[in-house]
């Protein structure tokens, strides 16, 4: 299948994002944008923040390492069963990057009313502790359906990122992508002011007009622009398509736990290579 | 302790957990069903990440895991930080979904391998989600068990208190003592933990290690033995 007349290049995606953005990220299995974060190191990009839906790994510990974020707001940065993320940990350690902790259905939370144009979200739980106590941005109020008034519920705002970034398996020619049953990247699409997506095959079709497709389809009113990415996610996983690379992961890690290493990572794996047209 | 579970659901990280998860399943023909996070096979959902929350604060998850960098003698649990928040002395990852799923799963097992008086303190320095809550507070989930390397604690709920259940093979109550940082409730009678019959260690190692490799790969070969 030829590249659609009006897909973009990866690195002119990274070049729209603009320097201090909201951006909002799915977890490392939901198809994380890893050919444009690379493409965000590449261009300095300085100042984002960071929402991770509701976790991340890799694409969160490069981009702080590379000086690209201010901010993150998330439930948990790890490498998995490959260890600590070492720049989110040197960071947080060093006070270098500012964290909004926060638990993950507080995050859907604030996607979901962003969606729905509401003001916030109700969640249970949370209440006494120490994420609740340092969320300034949340509050507590008591549910005013209780029959006696004394039932407390914490509420999220809404929250809308400037930019949803992530990688989905198929897009067509009329500018849908297929994301499947990664329901967090339909949301984070919703929520969001603008959405940019890489994808990795070209569906030769039309995605809304195929039964089976439709449901997991996100419709151009929602995307602003689509870059072609082979392998668009590596080296983490795209399901039905890849596994993550674990000896690649596993590098990462050793390299990134000394700035020395860190940089030489970089200049192997990220400045050294153009995004895919 | 996951007896009459019918949904039990393992989050991140979590590979021995979700081995349980699984014999349980195994073991009961399906009528206790396990969902692993991450895994495309072992996980009957399918409308996204918010559906193990939505599902949990309906009622509809029974068992959950949870760990911790730190865990104190109330069952505060720690995924945070060590030392001052927000510039620690220690970073850990961050709180997952725990200060959401200990107020809605029932059963929260903590599972934690390491046993030593830096896990095990007398009070956490971050709480990502409280042992217990005021009256008032609506919450039907809580600990329900500590698990470690050394034993197993029961958690009392009315007394915020853990209560030594038993000891694992070759452990001693001095060891559980000299290695635990929080004061816990010892009955006279503690016995060693009743050990998995042959058969049972035998299904581990194979369809269990073959199940659970899906998504933990590395923790399979290197643990169970898997040969994939």
């Amino acid at each position: 299948m030829d590249i659609p007349e009006s897909y973009i290049s990866a690195d002119e995606i990274a070049s729209r994002i603009p320097d201090g953005a909201l951006i909002g990220v799915p977890k490392e299995d939901g198809g994380v944008a890893m050919e444009i974060t690379r493409a965000l190191v590449r261009r300095k990009a300085r100042n984002l923040r960071l929402l991770t839906v509701p976790v991340s790994s890799l694409q969160a510990d490069l981009l702080i390492g590379a000086g690209c974020l201010s901010e993150i707001e998330t439930s948990g940065v790890s490498m998995g069963e490959f260890g600590y993320a070492p720049n989110f940990r040197t960071a947080t350690q060093d006070g270098t990057i500012t964290v909004r902790d926060a638990t993950c259905p507080a995050i859907y939370a604030e996607l979901q009313a962003s969606e729905k144009g509401a003001p916030f979200q109700p969640l249970r739980g949370i209440l006494g502790s120490d994420v609740l106590a340092h969320r300034t941005d949340w509050k507590v109020i008591d549910n005013p359906f209780a029959e006696d008034g004394n039932d407390p519920v914490v509420l999220l705002p809404a929250v809308r990122p400037d930019v949803a970034l992530f990688h989905a398996r198929y897009g067509d020619r009329y500018g849908n992508v297929w994301v499947g049953p990664k329901r967090e990247c339909i949301l984070l699409a919703h929520a969001s002011a603008q959405t940019f997506v890489t994808v990795e095959e070209i569906w030769d079709g039309n995605l809304m007009e195929e039964e089976r497709m439709l449901a997991g389809t996100i419709p151009p009113v929602y995307v602003d622009a689509v870059a072609h990415a082979e392998r668009g996610a590596w080296p983490l996983s795209l399901a039905g398509c890849y596994d993550r690379d674990g000896d690649h992961l596993r590098e990462y890690v050793a390299a990134a736990k000394t700035a020395d290493g860190f940089t030489d990572y970089l200049e192997r794996h990220v400045y050294g290579k153009q995004a895919a047209a | 302790m996951l007896d009459g579970c019918r949904n039990i659901a393992v989050g991140t990280a979590s590979p021995i957990p979700g081995s349980a998860a699984l014999l349980m399943q195994a073991l009961t023909n399906g009528a206790s069903r396990a969902s692993i996070l991450g895994s495309n096979i072992h996980n009957p959902f399918n409308d996204g990440g918010p559906e193990l929350f939505d599902r949990a604060g309906q009622g509809r998850v029974d068992a959950f895991f949870l760990g911790g960098g730190q865990i104190d003698g109330e069952a505060n649990i720690n995924l945070v930080s060590t030392g001052p928040y927000p510039e620690p002395d220690t970073r850990f990852p961050g709180s997952f979904g725990s200060a959401y799923l200990y107020f809605a799963v029932p059963r929260v097992i903590l599972f934690r391998e390491e046993h030593s008086r830096r896990v095990f303190v007398d009070k956490v320095d971050f709480v990502s989600a409280p042992g217990w809550s005021p009256p008032g507070v609506h919450r039907p989930g809580g600990p329900h068990a500590l698990v470690t390397s050394l034993c197993i604690f029961m958690y009392n709920k009315g007394r915020h208190r853990f209560r030594l259940d038993g000891l694992l093979p070759g452990a001693t109550l001095e060891e559980v003592r000299d290695n635990t940082g929080f004061d816990f409730d010892c009955p006279d009678d503690v016995g060693p933990v009743v050990a998995p019959e042959p058969d049972r260690i035998a299904l581990i190692h194979s369809r269990i290690a073959g199940e659970i490799a899906e998504t933990y790969p590395e923790f399979a070969r290197n643990r169970l033995g898997w040969k994939g």
